[in-house]
């Protein structure tokens, strides 16, 4: 039984904030294949392509034949514990601050023996499943699950400390009124967010569903306007030292492509918003939240960027949109690398199909329901991924992405 | 159809150098390595240019290896090894210096291992232990090989039925060794209810279970027979050898090693039998591997080390002599030396140069070496059945 989390108290205003420290982060080239996975919330190893045997650590040629077809792929994640250590100490900083920590070795029954964090409701001999998960250097490890959910298993150490669960953390929503901030500020509230700080940059158009969403004690509105330089500091001078996750929800969305598209005042706008904002907001909020990256229960531990597949590749009839798109997943890159090495927070990426929104009127269906995206953001704070698809069509759109770019460029 | 294997008649193993073991140094490796290399000469009253043949194991060389080594000692060997073998570099650098010396492609070589021992020393060398270390043992709470001896150890325990009692025996005996042997750094007696109130590191590892890290070296030279009897030198001969790595690969998990796979054979080369060996100097990074050693070289069936540990006694003066000096567990782990230190004691108890730790009457002895937990498992093992010079 997993003890429950309780909300944290008030932080003492005197005490100095722990400063964040890594995990061990090198690893082989190779074995990045663990973290590309992780990433995107899938469990896979390299399998031998011509004798099907199942390879773990990540090798360079198979084990067993020697062959150099080894591909990444799912592979069944079950095993048995075979034996459990309580580590009391430890050679490394970060794990120094968290002893005692539970590893141990599994027999997969895909074959290998895997030495992986233990969850502490799984004990030696038990049938376990191993996911894998970013720690908080980024790089992908091993979880040894019990097999069936346990009541509060998420607060077990291993997974708090690679998930940014929204519980008993506060998250600021920096467009509230779009109908993706409207319903992330619904899902937070139901995933036990202690605060959703909700930006509000229109104060003057008014929203019945969000002067529902304000009426919940937990919701505090912020006159937050991600254009303007100066409004971005005040709220982050205000609040920005209780931010523990961000969702940046605003978006700017027009038709048109560029061709004959000669509006530049459309260009700016949408780079203004969907790129020029984040930069505000990252600069502003940034810093704070590294500082905070380890403090405690409610450490900030989340950064989360809305962001449409055609981030990847234009569509052409929306071809300055996705101009901006592109450039915030460029800026969301750089924020990523930085924010790992300046105390781990993660960044998420969330990709998205056409939303079903007033800015998408004459998209055929499939669309994505707000709702949808808003569950996503949650899971994948939960489960700790950081690129989220979300929707068919975004996962056609990757799935063909990564077949063949090329394909892709010419069909959209 | 496998070749039969030559012998080893002719060739010995002389001078058992250590330099004392010290727990924290500030010189490097080659310091320690030097400072091997000139006892042996001392000791045998031979020249740089008598040794043509070096072989070395060290973790903390880098960025050298052997080559490097040479020129900084001003050695020109025509025969030259690197041995990365952790604990089982003491028998695998015997030998290939015997096959060498053998075959004439060297007189004389000396066998060096030695290790410094900064302050952040064993935190660099484990960290970047091996390839599938880095990627999938350190990134979980970096425990070092004190975690993956807890997991063998909980795993052993669970077959077998073995106590912390049992691991407790073997180390109160090896320190009441080491109590008799000046180089070991640990120079308290150590009761049982010591062993067993020790912190706890990584169940069921406590702090007795646990080598010291330190800095320090060993040495041996191997020669001809008659180049030893030449210059006046002690020797021991060679009767038997094995070396075997990731043996029984397919264990999920390690409950034995190289040895059971090739022990027949090594009796059967040397021409004796268990009953004839007078004491065992076994690798003992931790008391766990020391039963499977036990169970794997013969002297009891698998799964029978706990009982085999609860009938005998291990000290000097004991039914079981082992670890004579005290182990690495008593005497400190001097990185790669910690796979000379069973060998060098071998050769001093063959000569009757072991001072208060002598065994009487041992006339032949066996040394095992494990080493290498390069994932999840210790790859690499061999052993030495060694003789007196007129057994």
């Amino acid at each position: 039984m997993t003890e429950p989390l309780t909300r944290p108290p008030r932080k003492d205003p005197v005490a100095r904030t722990r400063q964040a420290t890594r995990p061990p982060t090198p690893r082989s080239r190779r074995a990045l294949g663990l973290t590309a996975a992780a990433a995107l919330g899938r469990f896979e190893l390299q399998v031998c392509q011509d004798c099907g045997t199942t390879q773990y650590p990540p090798r360079e040629v198979c084990g067993h034949c020697l062959s150099e077809r080894l591909r990444w792929q799912p592979v069944d994640a079950s095993g048995r514990l075979l034996a459990l250590t309580v580590l009391s100490h430890s050679n490394d900083l970060y794990f120094r601050e968290r002893l005692p920590w539970r590893i141990g070795s599994i027999e997969m029954a895909a074959g290998p023996t895997v030495v992986a964090h233990v969850h502490g409701d799984c004990k030696e001999g038990d049938t376990v499943r191993l996911a894998l998960k970013l720690d908080r250097s980024g790089q992908a490890v091993m979880i040894a699950l019990p097999q069936e959910a346990t009541p509060h298993m998420e607060d077990d150490k291993t997974l708090r400390e690679t998930s940014s669960d929204p519980k008993f953390r506060r998250v600021l929503v920096t467009d509230g009124k779009t109908a993706v901030g409207l319903a992330v500020i619904q899902a937070l509230l139901d995933a036990g967010a202690t605060t959703v700080f909700a930006g509000d940059p229109e104060t003057w158009r008014r929203s019945a569903q969000f002067d529902v969403l304000c009426k919940d004690p937990r919701v505090l509105v912020q006159d937050l306007n991600i254009t303007d330089g100066d409004s971005v500091e005040r709220i982050s001078r205000s609040i920005g030292g209780k931010v523990d996750i961000l969702i940046n929800t605003a978006d700017y969305q027009r038709e048109g492509g560029i061709l004959f598209n000669r509006d530049m005042n459309k260009a700016r706008e949408a780079l203004d918003i969907n790129c020029m904002g984040l930069i505000r907001l990252a600069q502003h909020f940034g810093p704070a939240m590294a500082g905070r990256a380890a403090d405690g229960i409610n450490n900030a531990v989340a950064w989360v960027n809305v962001l449409s597949i055609y981030a990847h590749a234009s569509l052409p009839a929306r071809g300055l949109w996705s101009m901006s798109q592109a450039a915030a997943l460029s800026v969301s890159q750089c924020l990523r690398q930085e924010f790992l090495h300046s105390g781990g927070v993660r960044v998420v990426n969330v990709f998205s199909g056409p939303l079903d929104h007033e800015w998408e009127q004459r998209t055929p269906p499939p669309r994505v329901a707000p709702k949808a995206v808003a569950a996503a953001i949650v899971k994948a704070l939960r489960e700790g991924s950081e690129d989220v698809y979300v929707g068919d069509v975004a996962q056609e759109f990757l799935a063909r992405w990564r077949d063949n770019p090329k394909g892709l460029e010419r069909e959209l | 159809m496998t070749a039969r294997r030559m012998g080893y008649e002719g060739v010995v193993a002389v001078a058992p150098v250590t330099v004392p073991y010290v727990r924290y140094c500030i010189q490097s490796a080659h310091w320690w390595l030097g400072k091997a290399l000139a006892s042996l000469l001392r000791q045998s009253g031979l020249g740089k240019d008598d040794v043509d043949g070096m072989c070395v194991s060290s973790f903390t060389l880098a960025p050298d290896t052997a080559v490097g080594l040479v020129q900084h000692l001003g050695m020109s060997p025509r025969w030259l090894d690197h041995i990365p073998m952790g604990g089982a570099s003491g028998v695998v650098a015997l030998r290939r210096a015997a096959r060498a010396v053998q075959a004439g492609d060297a007189d004389v070589v000396a066998c060096l291992a030695g290790d410094t021992n900064h302050v952040d020393s064993f935190r660099n060398t484990v960290s970047q232990f091996s390839r599938f270390a880095q990627d999938a043992v350190y990134p979980y709470g970096a425990g070092g090989p004190n975690a993956s001896f807890a997991l063998l150890t909980r795993n052993y325990m669970n077959q077998t039925g073995a106590t912390r009692e049992d691991f407790g025996k073997l180390c109160v005996a090896q320190r009441a060794n080491a109590l008799r042997f000046p180089h070991a750094l640990m120079k308290k007696p150590l009761t049982l209810q010591q062993y067993l109130d020790a912190r706890e590191i990584a169940a069921p590892i406590h702090l007795f279970d646990c080598v010291m890290p330190c800095a320090g070296a060993d040495a041996f030279l191997v020669m001809r027979e008659a180049r030893a009897r030449d210059l006046g030198l002690p020797f021991v001969r060679i009767l038997s050898t094995i070396e075997r790595h990731n043996a029984w690969r397919g264990d999920a998990i390690q409950m034995r090693a190289g040895w059971s796979v090739d022990r027949d054979a090594f009796y059967d080369h040397a021409g004796v039998t268990i009953a004839d060996v007078d004491f065992l100097q076994a690798y003992d990074d931790y008391p766990v591997i020391n039963m499977m050693q036990i169970e794997d070289l013969g002297f009891c069936e698998k799964g029978e080390g706990p009982r085999f540990v609860r009938d005998h006694s291990f000290t000097v003066d004991g039914s079981f002599p082992f670890n004579t000096n005290g182990g690495q567990l008593s005497v400190g782990q001097a990185g790669a030396a910690g796979g000379y230190l069973g060998m060098v004691e071998a050769l001093r108890q063959l000569t009757d140069a072991a001072g208060d730790t002598q065994v009487p009457q041992a006339r032949i002895g066996l040394v095992s070496g494990f080493g290498m937990i390069n994932y999840d498992r210790g790859l690499c093992t061999g052993a030495a059945l060694l003789a007196r010079s007129d057994a």
